[in-house]
């Protein structure tokens, strides 16, 4: 009996913070049902966030390798928009828009490159370094565009798009990479070297760099994986609404940072969970969209969208404090 | 016999201060070496430089024989130095596997780690040593063990990977009785398969029982070097180390 309950205390120990998150997002949709089961059932609503939760997903999951590392990375947002452009320019002139679409992710792995060793060789505040990007970012792209859209008409009859974000049966695609992005990266996060290093460097710094693990590469490789995630992001949403936007990303930001933490990601490193974080975004997801679908105003959604992150960071207190 | 690491004339500064001043030291095969000294005496700087996890301001390290440029604590591990240090480096929110394979771990090809093999290789590990209580498995958290047991964790990290020579960093700092003497169990072992430890301490009763040759460092200056036939007690060591250090 004893060794039985060891085993499911254990088991509730690793993934609490992921149930947590589970439940979180069980109890949000029983109260959207019972409040709008009409709304509920109509498969519009749902179409709706399958638009904003895969970008979500390419945004949150690299953040929850980077906040396990120890570090924040605002800039992301905007890191968004400019790999978003550089694809939008790119197949305005002409060029293939696969190769857009590498040219935007590799900027986004760039920018994210520069970004973390910034950080990382100045030994800069990740929060406000970052926050000096995001807008820094955002500024270049205001100024190139002169706050201006582009509007990529022509993708729709590339193979890309109906393979990125076609529909295949009625089923959006863009739904189905999410779901790849998420296993790859659940095995990256928890039975890779680089995961485990993540781990380590978050937990205790000092401890790694004496084993020998590269404490800076390793930070660095984070914010890389943020970038590149968010140029991920940026491209879908600029391929599913054909329109790239000076603004684009902007909104994302206190989203996606509400969707680690409600997916139990703790702030202090060294402990993460991807599928805690698949969770969170469902919650910011359906929230967004949910407060409007059972008719109430769409100016309760910050309300909500506040309460849930308290109420989510009081429960993963419950569950777990922080072990030294 | 052959010295598996020298370090010859390491000077080490942070900002004004000079931590170690043209220091030497070398280990052989199969030797236990005691670094005795007082509280700031340069120790813990000196073991760091000697590991790779400082960079030389000045001098040479020597691994059999080779000069090492670059030296880094990765390069140490892989050259068979493995270190217990002081704060055993652990991580204490991840497992007693993850901790023990820290920076080593076991993968196969493109990085994915073996997940099961750690697993045994730990479970093994920690009963070899017999730190930890049954109850405690190698997927439990660092941080729920006590004092003694994360010294058990540092050191199965330590001897799995046969290091040639060890280094020991104040190991027996606040442990029991019962876990003091396992630490001196473990030390006649590595001793015993003609491999070698530095141990690191302040207490003389613990090193001069373990050691066969002491070197005393003061003031980032190793002042002195002394074989254990040269002398018959503790406390003979403890008046040299006193006089030595009074003169310097």
């Amino acid at each position: 009996m004893d060794k039985e309950k060891s085993i499911l205390g254990n088991i509730f120990h690793k993934n609490g913070r992921a149930l947590g998150s589970m439940g979180y997002f069980i109890l949000l949709m029983l109260v959207f049902l019972i409040g709008a089961p009409e709304a509920w059932m109509r498969p519009n609503l749902h179409q709706s966030v399958f638009v904003m939760l895969p970008t979500l997903i390419f945004l949150v999951i690299p953040l929850v390798f980077l906040v396990a590392s120890g570090e924040i990375d605002l800039s992301f947002a905007s890191t968004y928009a400019v790999a978003a452009y550089v694809f939008a320019i790119m197949v305005k002139v002409g060029i293939d828009p696969a190769i857009a679409i590498l040219a935007g992710i590799l900027t986004g792995a760039i920018i994210g490159a520069l970004v973390g060793a910034l950080i990382v060789v100045f030994r800069l505040s990740s929060l406000v370094a970052s926050l000096g990007v995001l807008f820094l970012l955002r500024g270049v792209i205001l100024l190139l565009t002169e706050s201006r859209s582009i509007t990529i008409m022509e993708v729709d009859t590339h193979w890309t798009y109906s393979v990125l974000v076609g529909n295949f049966y009625g089923f959006p695609m863009q739904i189905f990479w999410a779901a790849l992005f998420v296993i790859y990266c659940y095995y990256l996060f928890s039975k890779h070297v680089f995961g485990i290093h993540i781990h380590h460097v978050g937990d205790n710094s000092v401890s790694a760099e004496q084993m020998g693990i590269n404490v800076k590469a390793v930070k660095i490789k984070a914010f890389m994986f943020v970038g590149i995630g968010a140029a991920i992001g940026g491209i879908f949403t600029t391929l599913i609404t054909y329109t790239f936007f000076p603004t684009q990303g902007f909104g994302y930001l206190l989203l996606a940072l509400a969707a680690v933490f409600v997916g139990g990601t703790p702030y202090w490193g060294g402990l993460g969970t991807i599928v805690g974080a698949v969770f969170g975004v469902g919650i910011i997801a359906y929230m967004e969209i949910g407060i409007i679908a059972i008719g109430w105003s769409g100016t309760w959604r910050q309300f909500f969208n506040g309460l849930i992150i308290l109420l989510a960071l009081l429960g993963h207190r419950l569950h777990g404090e922080r072990v030294r | 016999m052959e010295k598996i690491i020298e370090l010859k004339n390491v000077t080490k500064k942070f900002g004004g201060i000079t931590a170690l001043k043209k220091a030497s030291l070398y280990v052989e095969q199969g030797e236990v070496v005691g670094l005795i000294g007082d509280n700031g005496a340069g120790k813990s700087t000196l073991i760091k430089t000697l590991v790779g996890v400082y960079g030389p301001d000045e001098g040479e390290i020597i691994i059999r024989g080779k000069k090492v440029l670059n030296w880094t604590a990765l390069k140490a591990r892989e050259s068979g130095i493995e270190t217990v240090f002081q704060d055993r480096a652990l991580c204490p929110q991840q497992s007693i596997v993850w901790n023990i394979f820290m920076g080593k771990e076991l993968t196969y090809p493109f990085g994915f780690v073996k997940e099961k093999e750690q697993i045994n290789e730990a479970n093994r590990l920690i009963r070899e040593i017999g730190f930890t209580s049954k109850l405690i498995d190698a997927e439990s958290p660092v941080g729920n063990l006590s004092g003694g047991e994360r010294q058990g964790v540092a050191i199965a990290r330590a001897i799995y990977n046969n290091a040639e020579l060890i280094i020991l960093d104040e190991p027996t700092n606040a442990l029991s009785l019962n876990e003091t003497q396992k630490v001196f169990e473990f030390v006649n072992n590595v001793k015993k398969s003609n491999r070698s430890v530095l141990f690191i301490g302040h207490n003389i009763y613990h090193v001069y029982d373990i050691s066969d040759r002491f070197v005393i460092l003061d003031r980032g200056e190793v002042v002195h070097q002394l074989d254990k036939n040269d002398i018959s007690t503790p406390e003979e060591l403890m008046k040299i180390m006193r006089d030595t250090i009074k003169k310097h």
